[in-house]
């Protein structure tokens, strides 16, 4: 039997619980260290619980603030016999944009927690603007602490049906959400089904964890490999040897395949597509291969390899959707560094249009200038031609980082288009 | 031709892939990388997903070990032999010589892992490496669960918590300054099994001292340690002949081994699954596993 690997994303306040539920996935998956659980239940004493708090498991943030740390992304793993677990947790309540653009990036799945005695609040609609602004596939809405609603059905239907109409205006798709009553403090349907909850007849957390599929959208996509490096043994066996290594970024690559080397424009045929283990019939997304080609063509880092007959467009004018990661301002006219695929340009920021509010997830008008946490639509000037596609259609060939050139920090996410389409 | 499917990749194919593309990236965007090498597992592991990245042609960089002299034979032995059959370039920093001409002076209780870092350091600076790979995972503790792969280190050699720079999609920025560097964690997203499951996949060759022995061991500050260099058995430490294997090779003044029968991988894996295995409220593991599970997320000193 093959254990896949999800990739999945938390996302909620602190007063929800996720640290509570985080902590209780890994404890009831055995994910966690014998001495960890021994900590733990040592502190729980401490501090005169009855049961072992499992947040104590995840929970650094008193230590972060005494250290001074920024609260940031953590990654947890854990396992069951089907499937392995990464799992970006994203802190809820400081830099929310940061930190879920940072853990929604590479998640195929979002679990969003509410607390079942407050229901849909302004801060989930926050957090699901952004999931849906990354195109975060699926998403789990955990509705926790039932058990201070006296697991009571009506109000899980009513919150259902509150987070249904918001999902549907940010344009998931009904299959694409799954609602499920839980507990996190005492465990009720997270890892066990609970007996308390006869009414419900979804799956329990884990179990929707372990059988979503795993293939996000790119699998299904055109042909796109970022060239990220050249491979030329130059040895006397070896001699005529030229591989373009890359990560498959979107679709499959096959030997016979046509393709277009871009931004150069020429056309060529797989030969072979190779790995350290021996070649390839097929490769998909997320595979790191070498691509050997029937012809010689000058082909360098950061050229991509796409589908011949489904090519991305070639462009040095992008409409983008920035989230802006930084302390430093951003205005029209700056000039600086883009990082897409393999490649790094520079790039000329012109207008910058609508700011998505997401205390009231909808776009407003053009802001003078981007601070910290906003998200608004812009245009760009590169100095070199990209193959692009819309986010929205490829993640990967669809998103960049914009760079400061002095310090080279991280200023922005960047998304090709505008993958938020608001349901008016 | 048909047009085959491609399979989805399970998790460790997964793991590799993303492993692979964050050797190459640093292979394209630095000038002078290093890849720290012990001849312990994650670092013996980091090699093998670097020769993956770039075969048929070698790896385009050396590696570098740090040694503090306390250590064991066997693991000397095969870090050479895996340097030799690779044909790479290893530079070796001896901590004996930094204490040799008074740069370093030796600790009372005579351990040398936090001596590691100077030398380290200077010989990143002698060599002008930009990119240092380190086998560092994110399980091992929860203070790593925050560390970039790409994490940037100034001249001091400091990582300012700070100022990390968001990871986001598999964009990584490896921008910095001359005299900074960054240091490069491959398999981040690898827990202690996967590792253990990916070696016995793959057929990786690890020192003997990973897989249960006969040892003379004394017993200190609740470890097994080996008669050494670094001083003991002492006061009222008496040899005993055990069946220990070592779960990380570091310093030998502070690395102990753990009491264990495991001799194959798949008897370590059963091991270390077991070592995870907390009954729901279980009062307490037993003293072996529990140990076991401490000398597992101890760093192996570099980082």
């Amino acid at each position: 039997m093959t254990r896949d690997l999800l990739r999945f994303a938390t996302a909620g306040s602190v007063d929800d619980g996720k640290s509570t539920l985080v902590g209780r996935l890994l404890y009831d998956t055995k994910s966690v260290l014998a001495d960890q659980i021994e900590a733990v239940q040592r502190a729980s004493v401490d501090k005169g619980l009855a049961t072992p708090d499992l947040s104590l498991l995840v929970d650094g943030l008193r230590a972060e603030r005494e250290q001074g740390i920024t609260i940031d992304v953590a990654y947890r793993y854990f396992g069951t016999p089907t499937r392995e677990f990464v799992l970006a947790d994203t802190p809820g309540h400081v830099q929310y944009t940061r930190n879920t653009v940072t853990g929604a990036s590479t998640a195929e799945l979002a679990v969003l927690l509410v607390d079942a005695r407050h229901g849909v609040v302004e801060q989930t609609r926050r957090h699901a603007a952004v999931l849906a602004l990354l195109r975060v596939p699926r998403l789990v809405l955990a509705i926790n602490k039932i058990d201070l609603v006296d697991y009571d059905e009506a109000v899980l239907a009513a919150i259902a049906k509150d987070f249904a109409g918001l999902a549907r205006s940010l344009g998931f798709a009904d299959e694409a959400v799954v609602t499920i009553p839980v507990s996190a403090l005492v465990g009720d349907n997270v890892v066990e089904r609970s007996a308390r909850t006869p009414w419900y007849d979804g799956p329990t957390l884990l179990g929707h964890l372990e059988s979503v599929p795993v293939a996000g959208p790119e699998v299904a996509a055109p042909f796109r490999m970022p060239v990220q490096y050249v491979i030329r043994p130059r040895t006397e066996e070896l001699h005529d040897y030229r591989g373009y290594a890359g990560q498959v970024a979107a679709g499959t690559v096959r030997p016979g395949d046509e393709v277009v080397v871009l931004p150069g424009g020429a056309r060529t045929t797989v030969e072979r597509v190779d790995t350290a283990d021996g070649p390839l019939a097929a490769a998909g997304a997320g595979r790191s291969v070498t691509v050997l080609l029937t012809d010689d063509i000058d082909i360098a880092r950061g050229d991509v390899l796409a589908s011949a007959t489904a090519p991305p467009r070639l462009t040095d004018e992008l409409d983008a959707t920035l989230c802006w990661l930084s302390d430093k301002p951003l205005r029209p006219g700056a000039r600086l560094l883009l990082k897409h695929g393999a490649r790094t340009t520079q790039v000329i920021v012109g207008a910058l249009g609508e700011r998505l509010d997401t205390d009231t997830v909808s776009y407003v008008d053009a802001p003078e200038q981007l601070g910290i946490n906003d998200i608004a639509r812009v245009s760009l000037r590169t100095a070199d031609p990209l193959p692009v596609d819309d986010y929205a259609d490829i993640r990967a060939t669809g998103s960049f980082l914009l760079i400061d050139p002095p310090t080279g920090n991280t200023l922005a996410a960047g998304l090709v288009g505008s993958p938020l389409r608001l349901a008016t | 031709m048909t047009a085959a499917a491609a399979p989805t990749l399970d998790a460790l194919e997964a793991l590799e892939s993303e492993s692979i593309h964050i050797f190459r990236e640093v292979a394209g965007e630095f000038d002078r990388p290093v890849i720290l090498f012990s001849g312990g597992k994650d670092s013996t592991l980091l090699v093998h997903l670097a020769v993956k990245a770039f075969a048929p042609a070698p790896v385009p960089f050396p590696l570098l070990h740090v040694d503090t002299g306390h250590n064991y034979p066997e693991v000397i032995d095969f870090r050479d032999r895996i340097v030799e059959r690779l044909g790479l370039r290893l530079e070796v920093a001896h901590v004996q010589d930094w204490i040799d001409d008074g740069r370093l002076v030796e600790r009372p209780d005579g351990t040398r892992n936090p001596l590691q870092t100077t030398p380290l350091l200077d010989t990143i600076v002698e060599h002008r490496f930009d990119a240092v790979f380190g086998g560092g995972r994110r399980d091992e503790e929860r203070a790593r669960a925050k560390e970039r792969i790409i994490s940037l280190r100034d001249a001091f050699g400091r990582w300012d918590p700070r100022s990390q720079r968001p990871e986001l999609w598999n964009l990584y920025n490896g921008r910095h300054a001359p005299g900074e560097h960054v240091r490069v964690f491959p398999i981040s997203n690898w827990t202690e099994l996967d590792v253990w499951r990916y070696i016995q996949r793959e057929g990786i060759e690890l020192p003997s001292i990973y897989f249960a022995h006969q040892r003379e061991v004394f017993r200190r500050d609740g470890m097994w340690l080996a008669e050494g260099p670094w001083g003991g058995p002492r006061g009222a430490e008496t040899l005993e002949l055990r069946d220990v294997r070592y779960r990380t090779v570091g310093d030998g003044s502070c690395t102990g081994a753990v009491e264990s029968t495991a001799a194959t991988v798949e008897e370590i894996i059963a091991e270390v699954t077991a070592s995870r295995l907390t009954e729901r409220g279980a009062t307490r593991a037993d003293d072996r596993l529990s140990e076991a599970a401490m000398e597992d997320r101890k760093r192996e000193g570099y980082f």
